[in-house]
């Protein structure tokens, strides 16, 4: 199946992601490409297999509800771009509108 | 003085124990060799000097014991792996300045052993590749031929290790990462099972496939490294809660009776014909070994790339939404508004092969394609790991080559994806699977190291060891050394 720059663009934006127009048409072309390599699973006949996303069988590992000092907050801030007064700070939202997925 | 820098853990351990060297005095030979080799090979991103010029001068006083097989002795770290207030990159423009507030549990566990990380190493940016050649800041050099690739992702970690800057580092390996540069490079590379190493502090790429593991000049060193940094945590849900055996314990040469497969699918078409000649030979040496070596087959092995491809860049693509220039790495300084800040700080901080993967993902999990794409991938994946369970049920390991080629050239496949990603084919499957993989020395083509991959059961590290020592043994590829190690012209 060939991929569109249509869809190249829909999936960018659900990326987060901008490209200009000749990076589109390279993407449109190497993710067709990528692709039709992917294709070849259709031959594999699944019917009944079943679906496996890890190969642990804990899927789900409990704890103690008993609560542990957290990360403290300065350390938390180190790396943040840019903060005020305990904040971390942001440009507006709304401004030119939000484009949402 | 003799060449430090040459030495195997054992030896380095024995010196350090009775004081004919100190901790201080070997940290400190790292580093000048670190820095005499360096502009050949480009393996670090940032050097811990100082910290570990501490660290060594703490050991010295307290004293090195022979209880503590790895005190004093350097490592280096894949930079994918966070260590508390060194910088961590992932080799990424959009980690560029991070200092993480925390230490991954694998560095904990390096700083219990008394191992004394030197710097961070190179890497394919968030280690999506196989020839390095994706880092945002440098292109690392393979050990043995600087105009070829060191492999990757963890190409740092195994250049560094095959030229002698460092006896041991640690990598990560999710479609072959830490086997292929090893086997490019000619030294020892293990990705442990899943769940074997705690991924707490491993910047995720793929969680249901990324292992860390080690990378050294030969099997004991390796055996000796795994020891350090195996085991259960409970920050890791995926980590398994079993008992770590002494990998060292096996390692006696004896492997009359042991039962290996390999895969016809390993041998075939597109395998170069050097590499498929040195791994006939080691199924020989095997033989030779008293081990019963037969024919097998791994019918959905082939699959293995586009499963990965779709499973990797699926979860690649959920992992890395967390880079929206908020709460750390690089914030776009085009911005109007909001939404300008994740897109144009991730459109501006991320490199091209992840763009292109997290492109991948987001479409094979998007609405209309995940059931023919992620699901598919899913269900291709159980049968994968069926071949290898069915395997199992009659052999104690699997071999074959590492890579369907040695080393090509820098800048060779760099606009070629797919050739890229189809030299993964042969070590993707075992990450599928969940399985241990290893790659050490079996050859030579040209003048490049041909690594052979020994596949073992879940959490059978030991008995890979035992094979893997038993054919070094046997053989004398891992005493072959690069120039820039001494080999060759001397």
């Amino acid at each position: 199946m060939a991929i569109s720059e249509e869809q190249v663009k829909h999936v960018a934006k659900l990326s987060k992601l901008s490209f200009s127009e000749k990076e589109l048409h390279n993407f449109t072309e190497q993710l067709g490409e990528i692709i039709d390599m992917v294709e070849l699973l259709e031959e594999v006949d699944t019917t009944g297999v079943s679906f496996m996303s890890n190969v642990t069988e804990n899927l789900n590992v409990m704890r103690e509800d008993v609560s542990e000092p957290g990360t403290d907050r300065d350390e938390l801030f180190k790396n943040i771009p840019e903060a005020e007064n305990g904040y971390i700070k942001v440009p507006a939202i709304m401004d030119n509108g939000e484009a949402g997925a | 003085m003799t060449k430090l820098y040459d030495l195997d853990l054992v030896t380095l351990h024995e010196k350090l124990t009775t004081k004919e060297i100190s901790a201080t005095e070997l940290t400190k030979a790292t580093f000048d060799r670190i820095k005499e080799t360096e502009a050949n090979i480009d393996a670090f991103l940032t050097l811990n000097e100082e910290k570990a010029m501490q660290k060594a001068a703490e050991l010295d006083q307290a004293g090195i014991t022979s209880d503590q097989p790895l005190a004093g002795i350097p490592i280096g770290i894949k930079d994918n792996i966070v260590t508390k207030d060194l910088r961590t990159t992932a080799a990424s423009k959009i980690l560029a300045n991070f200092e993480p507030i925390y230490d991954a549990t694998v560095m904990n566990k390096v700083y219990q052993a008394g191992l004394i990380p030197v710097g961070k190493l190179n890497m394919d940016e968030f280690a999506m590749g196989g020839s390095t050649e994706n880092s945002y800041f440098k292109t690392t050099k393979n050990a043995w031929d600087q105009t070829k690739v060191p492999g990757g992702s963890s190409g740092g970690s195994a250049a560094a290790v095959a030229a002698g800057q460092i006896p041991v580092s640690l990598g990560s390996d999710t479609g072959g990462s830490i086997r292929q540069p090893a086997g490019f490079n000619g030294i020892v590379g293990m990705k442990p099972t899943y769940g074997r190493v705690s991924r707490f502090g491993l910047i995720a790429f793929a969680s249901s496939l990324d292992q860390i593991g080690t990378l050294t000049r030969n099997v004991k060193d390796n055996a000796l490294a795994l020891n350090a940094i195996s085991g259960y945590d409970k920050k890791d849900g995926t980590s398994a809660n079993l008992a770590v055996p002494d990998f060292t314990a096996g390692l006696t040469g004896a492997i009359k009776g042991m039962r290996i497969g390999v895969p016809k699918e390993f041998m075939g078409e597109g395998i170069q014909k050097e590499v498929r000649e040195a791994v006939e030979k080691a199924v020989i040496t095997f033989k030779e070994l008293g081990a019963i070596v037969e024919e097998i087959s791994l019918p959905h092995s082939k699959y293995g790339v586009a499963v990965y491809y779709i499973i990797a860049s699926s979860e690649a693509s959920s992992n890395l939404q967390r880079f929206d220039g908020i709460r750390y790495g690089y914030r776009s300084e085009n911005v109007k508004n909001l939404e300008d800040v994740y897109v144009n700080s991730r459109t501006e901080g991320f490199g091209m092969e992840v763009k292109r993967r997290i492109m991948l993902g987001t479409f094979s999990l998007s609405a209309g394609y995940y059931d023919a794409y992620f699901k598919k991938a899913g269900q291709v994946r159980s049968l994968i790991k069926q071949d290898f369970d069915r395997a199992f049920e009659k052999y104690d390991l699997i071999i074959g080559p590492t890579s369907p080629t040695v080393a090509y050239g820098l800048g060779e496949n760099i606009n070629d994806p797919i050739t890229m990603y189809m030299s993964d084919i042969l070590t993707i499957p075992v990450n599928l699977a969940g399985v241990p993989g290893m790659s050490i020395p079996c050859g030579f083509a040209a003048g490049l190291p041909v690594g052979l991959q020994i596949i073992g059961k879940h959490f059978d590290e030991a008995t890979m060891y035992k094979a893997a020592y038993a054919f070094e043994q046997a053989t004398d590829f891992h005493q072959q050394k690069p120039t820039i190690l001494g080999g060759i012209a001397e």
